[in-house]
């Protein structure tokens, strides 16, 4: 039987963090895409041409999004479950009686929360800067949702794995800010000449920008259903690798 | 009363190391305060740590409450608080929210009015809304207890509750443990303290290398293994111990001043009576006396030196 209690808990715990430094929380994300607006919209943008009749300002929020939500979503369930272990009261969930469902659930479900909220605020902001239409706002919010749980269930593993700082740092740093420049944040793959085209292709990211950006104009790199697959596998993939790490203990118990 | 915490035939050992466990059997009745004494490594955390679900025995089994702690762990768990070794505290969380979160992960129900009695009990209370970054030690550790207590738990570990602390806080931390036990809450605690074990403990369980050595009352422990010495202080200074006293063992002193006796406190005839009489006839005056029971750690010492088997 499900402890629910102590997904409220640890939910309650990790947003209640969050807001202890909600300032600092929010605005970080929020100036820093606020300057990609300025940059790349009002600056660069309007010497840039339409990309497939969107104004280049509208067409990159999408992009802008996906890429806080992302790291967003990693860094903040990272940090969420590796807190725990470095000041030593990771105890207490693993002697409490909850199992990795819940602490799964409360963890990346606190994560996911921060990232969709972060996101909708640069949403917001950015109907400042350039006129946004969002074609299947339904759809727009599956897709955010599905990724910030996708993405938090990635920060989890890597919170679950890192040893010191220096690792909870890498993997941000040095594949997910990659992957999504790489996946088309602030261009089209139909851009690329078709070889890079095939090999941008190979991103998974990119699958998850495309989704995100038919939500709001109603064209896509790939198919929408691929974008819903591979979605869906990456949170198949996560879910099975968490739950092999709460059975085997693997860098939690001995 | 009947056993709330069963082990059988425990084990563990780690891939690279020694066997942490060697086929553990205890029995706790509901109630009791039990004291595990051991040096590092003897394997009391391990035990402490395998029955809470922080590590995997490789052998045997553990019932908690009746509930195996593999096939129905979750009822298990509901049953234990765990005061760890280390303070470990989130630096920036209240008192009262801390408290509450652990409550909380035990899926039991909002009950402020009962966290304010646990509280209260622990002298906590009015710190309820400090950062526990902003308590003493002491204040830090009673938290711990506060959380462990949370849930309100049949059995309570405190593993080394004193370890490193002054002697005023281990006073304090008897207090609580003593009103812990007023309130019917099973104890196991591990310390290096064993004066502590020897004032608290209703049993004393003795472990070294992984095997339990023994498992007994504290009294009876105390009194197999006890023994008492007898300091008689001299008016005037002896220059050898008289013949007919050091033929029963008596020793004196190097500056000639007090006479020294062992004897077993299980003795029928200790054999004081003659000796103050013996004192009386040889014209030796006596200023004072005084006796004083051997330490528990004294016990300690003698057990596992007379086990050298199990300690292989």
């Amino acid at each position: 039987m499900i402890n629910w209690g102590a997904i409220r808990a640890i939910y309650i715990h990790e947003m209640t963090r969050f807001f202890r430094t909600v300032w600092q929380s929010i605005a970080s994300p929020v100036l820093s895409t606020v300057l990609y607006f300025v940059v790349f919209g009002a600056a660069i943008g309007g010497r840039i041409q339409a990309v497939e009749g969107i104004p280049y300002g509208a067409f990159i929020v999408p992009g802008l999004m996906m890429l806080t939500v992302l790291q967003q979503s990693v860094s903040n369930a990272s940090f969420g479950i590796y807190f725990p272990k470095f000041s030593g009261t990771i105890y207490e969930y693993l002697v409490a009686p909850a199992g990795w469902i819940e602490v799964t659930t409360g963890f990346v479900g606190a994560a996911a929360s921060k990232a969709i909220l972060i996101a909708l605020i640069i949403l917001l902001t950015s109907f400042f800067f350039v006129g946004v239409h969002i074609a299947h706002p339904l759809w727009m919010l599956a897709f955010l949702f599905l990724t910030a749980f996708a993405f938090s269930l990635l920060g989890f593993i890597i919170g679950l794995w890192a040893k010191n700082f220096e690792q909870l740092q890498i993997v941000p740093m040095m594949v997910i800010t990659p992957l999504v420049f790489l996946g088309g944040a602030f261009y089209s793959a139909s851009m690329l000449p078709p070889f890079w085209e095939a090999v941008a292709k190979m991103n998974p990211v990119l699958y998850l920008i495309s989704g995100f950006r038919w939500a709001f104009f109603g064209i896509a790199d790939v198919p929408v259903g691929l974008s819903l697959i591979a979605v869906g596998l990456m949170i198949v993939i996560c879910l099975a690798a968490i739950a092999w790490i709460f059975r085997t203990g693997w860098r939690l118990r001995e | 009363m009947s056993a709330i915490i069963e082990v059988d035939h425990l084990s563990k050992q780690y891939p690279r190391g020694p066997k942490a466990l060697n086929d553990v059997s205890l029995s706790i009745d509901e109630g009791e305060i039990v004291a595990m004494l051991g040096p590092n490594g003897a394997g009391k955390t391990t035990l402490i740590s395998i029955i809470c679900g922080l590590v995997v025995p490789t052998g045997g089994t553990v019932r908690v409450g009746g509930h195996d702690i593999r096939d129905d762990w979750r009822a298990a768990r509901k049953l234990i608080g765990l005061v760890p070794q280390e303070i470990t505290l989130e630096p920036f969380e209240t008192v009262l929210n801390t408290v509450r979160f652990t409550r909380g992960l035990y899926g039991a129900p909002p009950d402020d009015a009962y966290l304010e009695r646990v509280l209260r009990s622990l002298s906590l209370w009015d710190k309820r809304n400090a950062a526990t970054r902003e308590l003493s030690g002491g204040m830090k550790r009673r938290v711990l207890i506060a959380k462990a207590l949370s849930h309100n738990p049949k059995v309570l570990f405190l593993d080394e509750p004193t370890a490193g602390v002054d002697v005023a806080l281990r006073r304090e931390m008897w207090q609580v443990v003593d009103q812990l036990r007023r309130d019917g809450v099973t104890i196991i605690l591990t310390t290096h303290y064993l004066e502590e074990a020897e004032e608290m403990a209703d049993r004393i369980g003795v472990i070294n290398r992984g095997n339990l050595l023994l498992m007994k009352p504290t009294a009876e422990l105390m009194g197999e293994f006890g023994k008492k010495h007898l300091t008689i202080s001299l008016y005037e200074p002896l220059a050898a111990c008289p013949p007919e006293l050091a033929e029963r063992g008596i020793t004196l002193s190097a500056d000639g001043l007090r006479l020294g006796y062992d004897y077993d406190t299980r003795s029928d005839r200790t054999g004081i009576a003659n000796l103050l009489a013996d004192l009386a006839r040889l014209g030796i005056q006596v200023r004072d006396v005084a006796t004083k029971q051997s330490s528990l750690e004294e016990v300690f010492m003698a057990l596992v030196a007379d086990k050298p088997e199990d300690a292989a």
